[in-house]
């Protein structure tokens, strides 16, 4: 998968969360960013048209929180390749470990560094 | 000669190497500063995208949580009428309870004395028992100023568990957000103020042109 052109699916209850990671992702050539607000919304964008290249998603959100999220991907064969980071605040261990084994690519703790997330989207969008 | 002329090569490679390290750790430090001006400016950005006050406030709470990585926090404004300082906002009271009922007069105490100041407050300055956190003592205590004049302050209790400290450009980062959010938090109180007060005069004078 290259770079330049891809497609983002962010998750995030926040607006401010949102449009800083949707900054961050500026940086990639042509990238184009879709936005949801929970699990339910991301589903229904992943669904839709467009082609995800990568998801990056919260983990507390209301409605369908980011867990259950990564757990419905994986599961469906559509979808089940997409990469996903998880972004969040809890940033225990246990809450890392948990994220990884139901399949997420990468977890990213809250506050995030712009230059680490770039870094982590360059090395799963490069495989 | 040859002796010679491998010295001044060795010489120069070791210069070009402690040029590179040079260059990579601005490298690093350009990268902060724009991951800070990304932040500031999304935050900013935030803030003045509505006069809605608890949208206001809900934002101030999601740029400390998000960007500045606090677990436990409370947002006090000051009542200009009575000089006390009392939480509107909080988050984490589970961690440190009574941040959400804190009340505190302009002058008493740290929390008091920043708000009189105007001047940060940060627990590092302090260490003389330990940095034992409090509801008085907390680890971070910044003005809500807007040029000299405070509105309240942000009061940090805890930091998210994978944030060990503030560093160095989050003192500066946190300043710059508190202006920013004092601004926010001002205007859309003197616009719910002001609503209110249309509101009134409006069902004023409807009462006025339906008696009359």
């Amino acid at each position: 998968m290259a770079l330049d052109n891809a497609n983002f699916l962010v998750v995030e209850d926040s607006p401010t969360m949102r449009q800083l990671i949707s900054f961050s992702l500026k940086r990639f050539k042509n990238a184009r960013i879709l936005e949801a607000v929970d699990g339910v919304d991301a589903l229904k964008k992943l669904s839709g048209p467009d082609k995800i290249d990568l998801i990056l998603t919260d983990i507390n959100m209301p409605v369908m929180d980011g867990l259950k999220l990564v757990s419905l991907v994986r599961q469906n064969a559509q979808l089940k390749n997409i990469p996903i980071i998880i972004i969040t605040t809890e940033g225990a261990e246990e809450d890392r470990e948990r994220g990884l084994a139901l399949g997420a690519n990468a977890y990213i703790s809250k506050p995030i560094q712009s230059s680490h997330l770039i870094k982590t989207i360059s090395e799963l969008l490069a495989v | 000669m040859l002796t010679e002329e491998n010295r001044r090569i060795a010489q120069r490679f070791k210069e070009v190497e402690e040029e590179n390290k040079d260059f990579a750790n601005r490298y690093i430090e350009v990268e902060e500063q724009n991951n800070n001006l990304a932040n500031l400016y999304v935050a900013s950005y935030q803030l003045h995208s509505t006069l809605d006050f608890r949208e206001v406030i809900q934002i101030v709470q999601e740029i400390v949580i998000n960007l500045i990585g606090a677990e436990s926090f409370a947002i006090l404004l000051l009542d200009e009428k009575t000089n006390e300082l009392k939480t509107i906002a909080s988050e984490g009271e589970d961690v440190m309870p009574g941040i959400e009922a804190l009340s505190t007069r302009l002058g008493d105490g740290i929390l008091g004395s920043v708000a009189k100041t105007g001047e940060s407050y940060y627990i590092n300055q302090d260490l003389e028992d330990g940095g034992k956190v409090t509801l008085d003592k907390p680890l971070a205590a910044v003005p809500l100023k807007i040029k000299e004049h405070v509105i309240g302050l942000v009061v940090i209790y805890k930091l998210l568990q994978q944030k060990d400290s503030f560093s160095a450009v989050d003192y500066e980062l946190f300043s710059l957000l508190a202006a920013h959010a004092a601004t926010a938090i001002f205007s859309s109180k003197l616009y719910s103020q002001s609503e209110r007060k249309l509101n009134t005069i409006q069902s004023f004078l409807d009462l006025l042109t339906t008696t009359s």
